[in-house]
């Protein structure tokens, strides 16, 4: 009796009565579903692979490619030095995070300190330049051509779209702004303007769109000889835009040293800025000494130097233009597609999130005093950040998805290089998957940063 | 001092200053506010100006509008419009066999006459009309497919193309995608880890990569993956690429909805006694699909832009045909002409449901209230 | 009760005269004349819709008016900006929906405009925020965020962060709206005290308790129009207009 009466409380451990059995067995069920499906798929695919005579694996990366690519650049192949120079780019961050960490904890402000910044420049930069003199070897870089291998092939198509991707979310970024906070004009043609953009442009398919400009714009721009020609400065035609190309003399390095010197000599201005007004109130102007200093100091030395850089020009030699920074009108249709495209996205996203910081606030801020720019700078820009930003981010992703559409006009990036490897070499399952790894890779790095950032801009509420 | 009324004092004119309404009060407010207002005004004007009318010029005046031949266009600055109306029916139904048209535009029929019919709420409730609904695709599917039992001839999808086709791809592609997703997403929310992890390794594996590389693996991987001798139809293993691609971005539309319902409502069916499918169904998915309808709108819109990637793996939807009219040799160079009038066409699609989309989004909010 | 605090000053803080608004085509205002002195209470009420929130939004410049002169502290109100920014360091506002700004701690809220308005060392606003905090009994609440407050503590902020600037008056544009009733008294008990300190301040409130311990004059509006004016006792005891009557007889007995 006791032991029945015991029992009545749960139900028998194996019963479908119970939610824990019936949770295996629906987990079992599926594993069970999923685990035959991927044995029917491999053991269909590994027959059909034999059939064709197609050996699965990955040398075929080593296989000379024979075929060329139409837009090479040198990209970096690792060497063993590699692992200690990344090793010790950790270990310098980890030194910072470390000195920080301690020096906050010890009550010190970590603004007031210029040893602690000294430091940590120390850790974060020249710790791994040390390294990276102290290594020969970190990697060795190379420039495809038709006698090299598939590897190398993929490779530089990935420096492709990582090329066109980040000047593509750079464009789309500037028009995305600028669209955005014209739509938000007072003035009410300037806002209509911009909605009529946006309402066209995202409205079409983006393919379409690099189509037209690549087939219908481009494409149909005059012939060579026919250029329209800036002052031989810039030039275009359906080759392409021929742009002045900067070419660094010897003394450019100090150029750039100077600049750097600049951008810290900025940074300790505004740190001081800073400290002036916590201590006594007063604002220092801000904007005018930044440029200043950015203009004059590395203008000075630029003169100095005696203007180290020599811009070569495009030239007429025989049939075509040479010389100057051309890019192709591949890249340039694509780059035009995803940034007018993108650009509307991002318009909308913009938008959206300067209406959503609220009137109350604004007003809130104008009831205190504060004046137009500073409603802006302190409570408007502020909150709408937080609402732009993980939207944007995905738009980034975007930007990198999409330029996989350079395959449709012959734009050599990942896909496209892989679509051609896969045609010549049939090894399809490694080529789509060693491509969709790479943009999972991309992807899931974005998503980590987004969520540590939605994690630390996470408004604190009860 | 408390009491005190300050005396009556004669009013002044009635109604607002003028500067502040009317035709010109409205301008005045709107474009000429500020100086870098007005300037921006007439840059605005000047732009506007400059556009249109060079669009008018080339588009209407400059233009030639009728000819069958390519030659009438010889000799004009704008546009050559004919390559559109020769073309008219390549545009629609792509290489669809020349005497078998009247199928898909009586496939169009049915659709339209069903949707003229729900403007009726009456004819909307009833049962027969619903069904009529629920059996259309698979009468449309014979339209134009054919079937011997039907005495149609088959045809065969390679000849399907242009605005039907693109039409068949993201609607099969949004009806199928939706169950998928919809589970997907449940099974995003499942305490059971293996089917979690399951659900959530395909949702960010397709979303973290591009359309073109899921079109690829289908068309291309997928025959590996079938047994020797089975063959999948071309247009099938895009729709199915497609239908692969859009569960995923459902499921994510679907679980935003899921977080908008309040947890009390599942608790609420929970102590009523239904059982996790009885108040996910009665319960939860009524409300979280009521949230979502005009996310779902948008996300279909991007799908239907979304198709004309099948043009890469050498179907001839919409933009296929735009291609394959330029690279007919006798419409050589009339690019701008071909992508206006398609991008038009697109435009026109996804305009309409996103304002579709905007109106349900206002009509919901106000049902909140 | 009653008048006690202002009788002996008259300087006048607030003048307003013959001020019409419009919002299009919508009279929002309608001939307004007010005086306000200093060290007055006043508290105006009325149906909604009245154009309360309205008139004491003209006062800072959140609402333009369109005809009629304001004159805050003897300075004008007109479309000069230098002038706005005088009278914004004059008047402090507290809203119905407290509108702190969300992203900053309760201290950086009110330590926010003596820093950018009053250009104070950081040092010197912290103290003020700190002192104002404690005038508002939530000194404990200084390092976290908006969101983590109840309604009433975020008001008390607000008006903490509106005192920071020092302001000569005090709008308060329906404090007590937005909150749960046990959280009422402690908003208003902070503005009794600011009204016992001698504060100018002018109330668009629904809390008629409160209005007839601590007015000085009740100003009713109904479409626009400032309906009748009174001292409290006057106003709730014998209304002369027909509209006040009807008004206190709803909001007095639901």
């Amino acid at each position: 009796m006791t032991e029945l009466t015991q029992e009545q409380g749960k139900v028998q451990l194996i019963s479908w009565r119970n939610p824990a059995v019936r949770s295996v067995v629906y987990q079992i069920v599926s594993v069970v579903l999923v685990g035959f499906a991927a044995y029917t798929i491999f053991q269909n695919t590994v027959a059909n692979l034999t059939k064709r005579g197609i050996a699965s694996g990955f040398s075929f990366l080593n296989i000379e490619s024979g075929f060329a690519i139409s837009e090479v650049m040198p990209v970096p192949m690792l060497e063993p030095g590699f692992v200690s120079f990344i090793s010790s780019i950790f270990l310098g961050l980890i030194a910072a995070f470390v000195l920080h960490k301690w020096v906050t904890r010890k009550g010190k402000t970590v603004g007031g300190d210029y040893r602690l910044v000294l430091l940590t420049i120390f850790f974060i930069f020249v710790v791994p330049a040390i390294t990276y003199l102290l290594t020969n070897h970190i990697f060795v870089t190379e420039t495809y051509s038709e006698a090299s291998s598939y590897g190398l092939g993929l490779v530089t198509g990935v420096f492709n779209t990582i090329k066109m991707s980040i000047l593509g979310c750079i464009l789309a970024t500037i028009i995305g702004f600028f669209v955005g906070i014209a739509r938000l004009s007072s003035n009410w043609l300037v806002a209509k303007l911009a909605e009529t953009y946006v309402e066209i442009i995202r409205n079409i398919p983006v393919l379409l769109q690099i189509f037209f400009w690549y087939f219908a714009v481009i494409r149909t721009l005059p012939m060579v000889r026919e250029s329209i020609n800036f002052f031989d400065v810039f030039i275009i035609n359906n080759r392409g835009i021929y742009l002045p190309d900067p070419t660094p003399l010897p003394g450019f390095h100090p150029f750039l040293i100077a600049l750097f010197v600049a951008c810290v000599g900025v940074y300790f201005r505004l740190r001081h800025v800073k400290a002036v007004q916590d201590l006594t109130g007063r604002q220092l102007p801000v904007l005018f000494p930044s440029i200043a200093i950015l203009i004059v100091f590395p203008g000075l030395v630029w003169m100095g130097l005696g203007a180290p850089v020599e811009l070569s020009y495009p030239k007429l030699t025989g049939f075509n233009f040479t010389g100057g920074l051309n890019p192709s009108p591949e890249y340039a249709a694509m780059l035009m597609g995803l940034s007018i495209y993108h650009g509307s996205q991002i318009a909308e996203i913009v938008r959206s999130g300067i209406q959503a910081v609220s009137t109350g606030q604004k007003e809130a801020a104008r009831a205190l005093g504060l004046r137009g720019g500073f409603v802006m700078r302190l409570v408007v820009i502020p909150q709408a950040m937080r609402v732009i930003i993980p939207p944007l981010t995905s738009q980034y992703l975007g930007v990198t998805k999409n330029s996989s559409l350079g395959v449709a006009i012959g734009f050599p990036e990942l896909v496209s290089v892989g679509g051609t490897i896969l045609n010549q070499s049939g090894q399809a399952i490694e080529i789509i998957g060693i491509t969709m790894a790479v943009y999972l890779a991309a992807s899931l790095m974005i998503s980590v940063f987004m969520n540590w950032y939605n994690e630390k801009m996470k408004l604190v509420e009860r | 001092m408390s009491g005190e009324i300050i005396g009556a004092v004669p009013p002044l004119e009635a109604g607002p200053p003028k500067m502040n309404i009317g035709v010109v009060g409205w301008i005045r407010m709107n474009l000429f506010n500020t100086w870098y207002n007005s300037i921006l005004t007439v840059l605005s004007l000047s732009l506007i100006y400059y556009t249109v009318t060079s669009l008018l010029n080339w588009g209407v005046r400059l233009a030639r509008f009728t000819g069958v031949k390519p030659e009438d266009c010889q000799g004009i600055d704008g546009a050559c419009w004919p390559v559109i109306s020769d073309n008219w029916a390549f545009f629609m139904v792509g290489t669809y066999p020349y005497e078998l048209r009247w199928r898909p535009l009586m496939a169009l029929l049915v659709v339209v006459a069903l949707i003229m019919l729900a403007v009726w709420p009456r004819i909307r409730r009833m049962r027969l009309y619903q069904l009529a609904w629920l059996v259309s695709p698979i009468v449309i599917f014979i339209i134009i497919k054919g079937s011997d039992t039907f005495g149609l001839s088959q045809v065969d999808t390679r000849h399907w193309g242009g605005v039907m086709l693109t039409v068949i791809l993201s609607v099969v592609g949004i009806v199928f995608a939706f169950p998928i997703g919809l589970m997907l997403a449940l099974g995003r929310r499942s305490r059971m880890p293996v089917i979690n992890i399951l659900c959530v390794g395909y949702i960010e594996m397709i979303r973290g990569v591009p359309l073109i590389t899921v079109l690829f693996m289908s068309s291309i991987m997928l025959p590996l993956f079938f047994p020797e001798g089975f063959n999948l139809d071309k247009v099938l293993r895009a729709q199915i690429g497609i239908i692969m691609f859009a569960a995923a971005y459902q499921a994510e539309v679907v679980r935003g909805g899921l977080q908008g319902v309040d947890r009390g409502q599942e608790e609420a069916a929970m102590a009523l006694g239904l059982s996790y499918w009885q108040s996910m169904v009665l319960i939860v998915l009524p409300q979280a699909l009521k949230i979502v309808i005009p996310t779902m709108v948008s996300s279909a819109i991007s799908l239907l832009k979304d198709t004309s990637l099948v043009v890469i793996i050498g179907l001839f939807d919409l933009l296929g045909i735009a291609n394959l009219v330029l690279a007919n040799p006798i419409w050589l160079g009339k690019m701008f002409e071909t992508y206006v009038f398609v991008a038009a066409i697109y435009w026109v699609m996804c305009f309409s449901m996103s304002r579709y989309a905007r109106r349900l989004e206002i009509r919901f909010s106000a049902g909140d209230r | 009760m009653g008048s006690k605090r202002a009788g002996n000053n008259n300087e006048i803080m607030i003048e307003i005269r013959q001020m019409n608004k419009w919002f299009g085509n919508f009279q929002a205002l309608k001939e307004i004349n007010l005086t306000v002195r200093r060290q007055e209470v006043v508290v105006i009420c009325g149906p909604s819709g009245s154009g309360k929130s309205t008139l004491i939004r003209t006062i800072n410049r959140l609402e333009e008016h369109q005809q009629g002169r304001i004159f805050v502290e003897g300075t004008e109100l007109t479309n000069d900006l230098k002038n706005i920014e005088i009278i914004r360091k004059e008047v402090g506002m507290v809203f119905q929906q407290f509108n702190l700004f969300p992203h900053l701690t309760v201290r950086n809220n009110i330590m926010m405009a003596p820093i950018w308005v009053r250009k104070l060392p950081r040092s010197e606003a912290m103290k003020i925020a700190n002192e104002l905090l404690e005038r508002v009994g939530i000194p404990e609440q200084a390092d976290k965020y908006p969101g983590q407050l109840s309604g009433g503590q975020q008001q008390r902020v607000a008006i903490a962060r509106s005192l920071a600037m020092q302001p000569k008056i005090m709008l308060f544009d329906e404090p007590t709206s937005a909150l749960d009733p046990e959280m009422i008294k402690e908003v208003l008990d902070v503005m009794r005290e600011l009204a016992e300190q001698g504060m100018t301040m002018l109330v668009v409130t629904h809390e008629m308790g409160f209005a007839r311990e601590v007015a000085d004059r009740m100003i009713f509006m109904d479409a626009g129009h400032i309906v009748e004016e009174a001292s409290p006792k006057i106003f709730f005891s014998k209304p002369k207009e027909e509209r006040t009557k009807l008004f206190l007889s709803q909001i007095l007995h639901h």
